[in-house]
């Protein structure tokens, strides 16, 4: 169960209040017609999959109804950041240490609360 | 390969069943295979084992990081059906129904697959419209199917509530008599057995750790123990997909989730069927040993890590409760999450990629054990031949960049 703080309501609340709405950071083509088949077809179906750190939209679905951004470790499944739209996560793949992702490896068992 | 069979069972008790042979060999990575195959699942090892006995092609390695089917082959609920709706996907389930229903013989090993039947439940008109639609398509396709009302329904699982008073009454179901379940560890370790005998060699924790490329061919992989050289790799490798193919230099529309699935304390027999309800939401079954098999969507959130959430192991209950109102004392005995690969339309991908002689089979979602013995039959002819098989060419994985979907969402009877 994640307890996932909301950054537009300030506030931790349980899991069931959220839903998770894929990749975070997708640009939409800026002109669609424009698009060879691969990057349109890349745009719509191809995703980031990492194992490891990923950033996601998640949407606080009976909350504020508002869509925000996490960062999350896809292993140890530990929440690193939520941030708003339109902003810039301050915790990437790279900025994580190489440490830091062997202890994430070596706590798989047991969803962090 | 010692046969199995009564007799030797006997004569095996006259020794205390202490002289039995042990089912594979466990041998020393050679310098060079014709064929590697990443993956010691079921389907990894269907594939090993359909290139040695079928195609020819003796000089093959297994290579799994773990242990012999310990990912999805060991987590899934073990549902065989093959009533899909598009072409594309009844043929290739329905080829995997055809090898299950001689697979214990042909492999001399009981992988236990009964063929109790599948009901795929409705509970609105559109579900009844769509299960109409459904049944149509596969019995055009050779494939059994039959349309029930609830009075059907009722007969076949009378201990369901399929009372008009359900918060979603039943309104029928789409019945596949020759669908049921199979015993899933059974089935990796009976293709693990006969592949072996025909001179595969499988090699556990043995993890890949690279591809060795050169001019946009592969020559072979890296592992932790050693380069192993092949001219033609096959990655079988579900949930990890995606982290093998970006050591091959390209990405794979597929996203991991969390699949969850839990059992019960085992009980008296009292569910001969699969039941499976899409609205609802929820699928369950009763093993030889008696406890309920009970699964239903994925976690929506991408993961590696085996497992899932409390709130989706609750829906799931809710659901059979709903249905089986009977069951709502009944205990749960294990929980546990698989890693499956999801694919934008809820297709596999069975293809050749940017790598020269680099193939995946992949994307199965959450559905993969029904299609074990024909996905690795289509893919070790593949292999074979360095042309994808006839019922693989629709699977490939340029179609997310042509178009070309198959799109089973919903249509193949479950969520997604």
């Amino acid at each position: 169960m994640f307890y996932i703080y909301c950054p537009y309501c300030g506030e931790h609340r349980e899991e069931e209040e959220f839903h998770p709405k894929g990749q975070a950071h997708l640009e939409r083509p800026k002109e669609p017609e424009a698009c060879s088949d691969e990057e349109w077809g890349d745009y719509l179906f191809f995703r980031d999959n990492p194992r490891g750190v990923h950033h996601e939209m998640w949407v606080h679905a009976v909350g504020c109804r508002k869509f925000f951004n996490v960062t999350r470790h896809t292993v140890s499944y530990e929440i690193l950041e939520t941030y708003k739209m339109g902003e810039q996560p301050s915790i990437t793949a790279d900025s994580q240490s190489q440490a830091r992702e062997g202890a994430a490896v070596s706590q798989q068992e047991g969803v962090r609360a | 390969m010692q046969r199995y069979s009564g007799f030797g069972l006997v004569k095996h008790a006259l020794s205390h069943h202490e002289n039995w042979e042990r089912q594979w060999r466990n041998p020393t990575p050679k310098k060079q295979y014709d064929v590697i195959i990443v993956g010691g699942g079921g389907h990894g090892l269907a594939t090993a084992y359909y290139l040695a006995k079928e195609f020819g092609v003796k000089n093959v390695a297994v290579i799994e990081k773990g242990w012999l089917g310990g990912g999805n082959t060991a987590r899934n609920t073990t549902i065989v059906r093959s009533n899909y709706l598009w072409d594309e996907s009844a043929a290739l389930y329905e080829h995997a129904m055809k090898l299950w229903e001689g697979l214990s013989q042909d492999l001399n090993y009981n992988v236990m697959f009964s063929q109790r039947g599948v009901l795929n439940l409705g509970h609105t008109l559109q579900d009844m419209r769509d299960i109409q639609r459904r049944v149509n398509a596969n019995r055009l396709n050779g494939i059994d199917g039959e349309v029930l009302d609830a009075k059907g329904v009722q007969e076949l699982v009378p201990i369901m509530d399929c009372s008009a008073s359900a918060r979603y009454p039943v309104m029928g179901a789409s019945w596949q008599p020759r669908a049921g379940v199979a015993r899933h560890d059974a089935v990796a370790w009976g293709y693990a057995r006969g592949a072996d005998a025909h001179g595969v060699d499988i090699l556990q924790q043995t993890e890949v750790t690279g591809f060795k490329i050169r001019d946009g061919k592969i020559y072979g992989v890296h592992t932790n123990r050693g380069d192993i050289e092949a001219k033609t790799v096959g990655c079988v490798t579900a949930g990890n997909s995606s982290v093998l193919a970006k050591m091959g230099g390209f990405n794979l529309p597929l996203e991991s989730h969390p699949l969850q699935a839990l059992v019960s304390e085992p009980i008296k027999p009292i569910l001969d069927t699969v039941v499976m309800s899409n609205q609802v939401h929820g699928y369950i079954s009763q093993s030889d040993k008696g406890d309920l098999v009970i699964g239903a969507g994925i976690d929506g959130y991408n993961g590696y890590g085996q497992r899932g959430s409390y709130p989706t192991v609750e829906h799931t209950l809710q659901a059979i409760v709903e249905m089986f109102p009977i069951f709502s004392r009944v205990r749960m005995n294990r929980q546990w999450g698989g890693i499956v690969d999801t694919c934008p339309d809820a297709c596999p991908i069975i293809s050749k990629t940017p790598v020269k002689g680099l193939y995946f089979n992949c994307g199965w979602g959450t559905g993969g054990f029904k299609a074990t013995p024909g996905s690795g039959h289509v893919f070790a002819a593949s292999l074979a031949k360095g042309e994808m098989h006839p019922i693989a060419e629709p699977f490939s994985m340029f179609r997310f960049h042509s178009g070309a979907l198959i799109d089973e969402h919903g249509a193949a009877g479950v969520a997604h």
